[in-house]
């Protein structure tokens, strides 16, 4: 599977690259570089996946741990949420709601300590960035 | 005598009260990291590169050194007490160590690991002083073809040790390189890989890459399981730490040799600091009275690697200043900070740049005698963090990122990008891609793709140009032979062996 991603990255990297100049009269275009290392990427990707394909035809991939997975994405997810809502509440309300998702959802911390944790944790990276280190945060449409 | 006038020139600046303030810093943050399992030096040190762009260079770099090193001071914490080692490269320290503290002997064994840490890390200073100006004299005459060939084979090596599987750390290499490239060609200014974002004009910032793809990847791999690991008892004041003299008496050889063998395959690219802690204690067993007491317990089954491991750091440092190559994701995020602060990592860094090398070596001495009296009596309360709870810890890390590359471009592109590059992060440790290689490539992409440009224009689109000259003829030839090595059964299966070891 990531074998084929790859080899899809490579062939867009020697479409894009054969758009750009190989070699000009000054020497190497921009197009040089990228060509080769993408046509590096479509060889050695392909290989990858023949390996694989040749493997599981001897004997069977190992299972995946999709409960294992899951944590990792739903906590990803969370981070994708709160970079989204930085725009709309600010750094300190999306990372508080952020936090209060991972202490409570991921980690089931009752409700209550989980939101004096998130709140907390707002509060520190308050006091830290903009107040002690002059470090600006993210505002959002309620001015902070 | 030149050495000398310049150490105490370094020590004029290492002692400036600013100075002495970021080494502990970093020292203190460093040993902590190394005693929480799943946080390494990699990625706090791309956390907090963003917030060094205010301090002064020497300042800064003494701060994230003493990361990097403390770190390794840090790390035989948890292999002792919890058989779980910090870092990868104290998973040799478990097999001895751990032994020791379930037999009641935690105390010395904690001890002569920061003892060992303290005698090798300063003898990996001394030899770092010592080597680093000559190579970069070497390094001088090199020109674009000498550079090219030297990052393939810098390159070639990382590939080599990085994974099991070769494929995929030249993989992961490969799209470093395409990674350096987006952005405007420093040629023609022709956009590449922008994909119609103007914000993409400049390229992708390092910092983002090296926050996503370390700190990010690591701890949302940390976070697919809730549970942690039992801690054996912390032994309570100074005297329990102290090793008996018969101790020290028989790990007088391990500490010799931990800090050569360190030191030694510090300065190759690629082997790193877990490869010379396993290579140390093999030696030490190997020439050792009583080889079958390795693994039930021995002190210099902790010495030898822990040495090794601390002189490492020396090493690791010599082709990153002198040569503008850094030889483990570490060394590359340390180098791009150098970089991003506008110097130039390479043979002229220490002639244009005295007063931060000799101040960054002299703090490496004060560093290591701070490590020791912090780790010595203070082991106990680090060990304590062991106990901080995930849900605690890991909100911070995210915040701690968010923050960081905001306060580099203040783009939320670019925090968006962040998340983009941790979600990367965690498909490649879960796909068993190292991340070392494309940090690497990352790091080295731009200059690489340059110096190949550069000579071809010397010779006027003649690739023969590489291998003409003997430096580079020589260089490429090595790596090509590193990269033919699964060809060998035998010599892979030495590599395969260090890289599970490793593991």
């Amino acid at each position: 599977m990531s074998g084929a991603i790859l080899a899809g990255l490579g062939i867009y990297i020697v479409t894009e690259a054969r758009g750009w100049e190989y070699l000009g009269p000054d020497g190497p275009g921009p197009g040089f570089f990228p060509l080769w290392y993408g046509i590096t990427i479509i060889v050695l990707s392909l290989v990858l996946v023949g390996r694989n394909v040749m493997a599981r035809a001897s004997e069977p991939a190992a299972a995946t741990n999709w409960r294992e997975v899951g944590r990792a994405l739903a906590a990803w997810a969370g981070l994708a949420a709160c970079v989204g809502l930085l725009k709309v509440l600010g750094f300190l309300l999306a990372f508080a709601l952020f936090s209060f998702f991972l202490v409570a959802v991921m980690y089931r911390r009752p409700l209550a300590p989980s939101a004096a944790i998130a709140l907390g944790m707002a509060l520190g990276f308050y006091l830290v960035f903009p107040v002690a280190l002059n470090v600006p945060l993210p505002t959002g449409r309620l001015g902070f | 005598m030149d050495v000398i006038g310049h150490l105490y020139q370094g020590f004029a600046v290492a002692l400036e009260p600013a100075n002495l303030f970021w080494c502990f810093v970093g020292v203190f943050l460093g040993t902590i990291i190394g005693v929480l399992p799943g946080l390494g030096p990699a990625a706090t040190i791309a956390m907090l590169l963003p917030l060094t762009f205010q301090m002064n260079t020497t300042s800064a770099i003494i701060m994230l050194a003493g990361i990097y090193y403390g770190s390794k001071y840090g790390g035989s914490t948890t292999s002792i007490l919890l058989n779980v080692p910090g870092e990868s490269a104290s998973v040799v320290t478990c097999f001895d160590g751990y032994q020791m503290a379930k037999q009641g002997r935690a105390g010395p064994a904690l001890g002569i690991a920061a003892i060992a840490s303290f005698v090798a890390g300063t003898v990996g200073v001394v030899a770092l002083m010592l080597v680093a100006p000559p190579v970069a004299r070497l390094a001088l005459s090199f020109s674009s073809p000498e550079y090219f060939a030297l990052m393939c084979l810098g390159l070639a090596m990382v590939v080599l040790l990085a994974g099991a599987s070769l494929l995929k750390a030249l993989l992961a290499m490969l799209v470093g390189l395409w990674i350096a490239g987006m952005g405007t060609d420093l040629f023609t200014s022709t956009s590449r890989f922008t994909f119609g974002h103007a914000e993409l004009l400049d390229g992708i910032d390092f910092v983002v890459v090296a926050i996503g793809v370390f700190a990010l990847g690591e701890v949302l791999a940390n976070m697919e399981m809730r549970g942690g690991a039992r801690m054996l008892p912390v032994p309570k004041g100074l005297r329990n730490l102290l090793p008996t003299w018969q101790d020290l008496k028989d790990c007088r050889f391990a500490f010799l040799n931990g800090s050569v063998i360190g030191f030694l395959i510090g300065v190759l690219p690629g082997a790193g600091s877990t490869i010379a802690s396993f290579i140390s204690y093999g030696v030490e067993k190997a020439v050792s009275k009583r080889p079958e007491k390795f693994g039930t317990g021995v002190p210099e089954g902790v010495a030898a690697p822990e040495g090794a491991n601390n002189s490492e750091t020396g090493g690791a440092l010599v082709p990153m200043l002198t040569l503008g190559i850094p030889g483990s994701g570490t060394t590359a995020i340390l180098l791009a900070a150098l970089i991003l602060w506008g110097l130039k990592p390479g043979p002229l860094m220490i002639q244009d740049n005295p007063s931060l090398f000799w101040g960054l070596v002299a703090s490496m001495y004060i560093g290591n005698v701070m490590l020791l009296v912090l780790n010595l009596p203070l082991i106990p309360l680090f060990a304590q963090i062991l106990r901080l709870p995930a849900y605690a810890l890991y909100p911070v890390i995210f915040g701690i990122s968010l923050v960081g590359v905001y306060s580099v471009s203040g783009s939320l592109f670019d925090v968006w990008m962040l998340a983009a590059f941790g979600l990367l992060g965690y498909a490649m440790r879960r796909l068993d891609y190292p991340a070392a290689p494309l940090i690497l490539g990352l790091v080295l992409g731009d200059a690489m793709e340059r110096a190949l440009r550069q000579s071809l224009m010397m010779s006027q689109g003649e690739l023969s140009i590489l291998v003409a000259r003997p430096v580079s003829a020589t260089m490429l030839f090595l790596a090509v032979l590193l990269l033919a090595t699964p060809l060998f059964k035998k010599a892979n299966a030495l590599r395969v062996k260090a890289i599970e070891q490793a593991d």
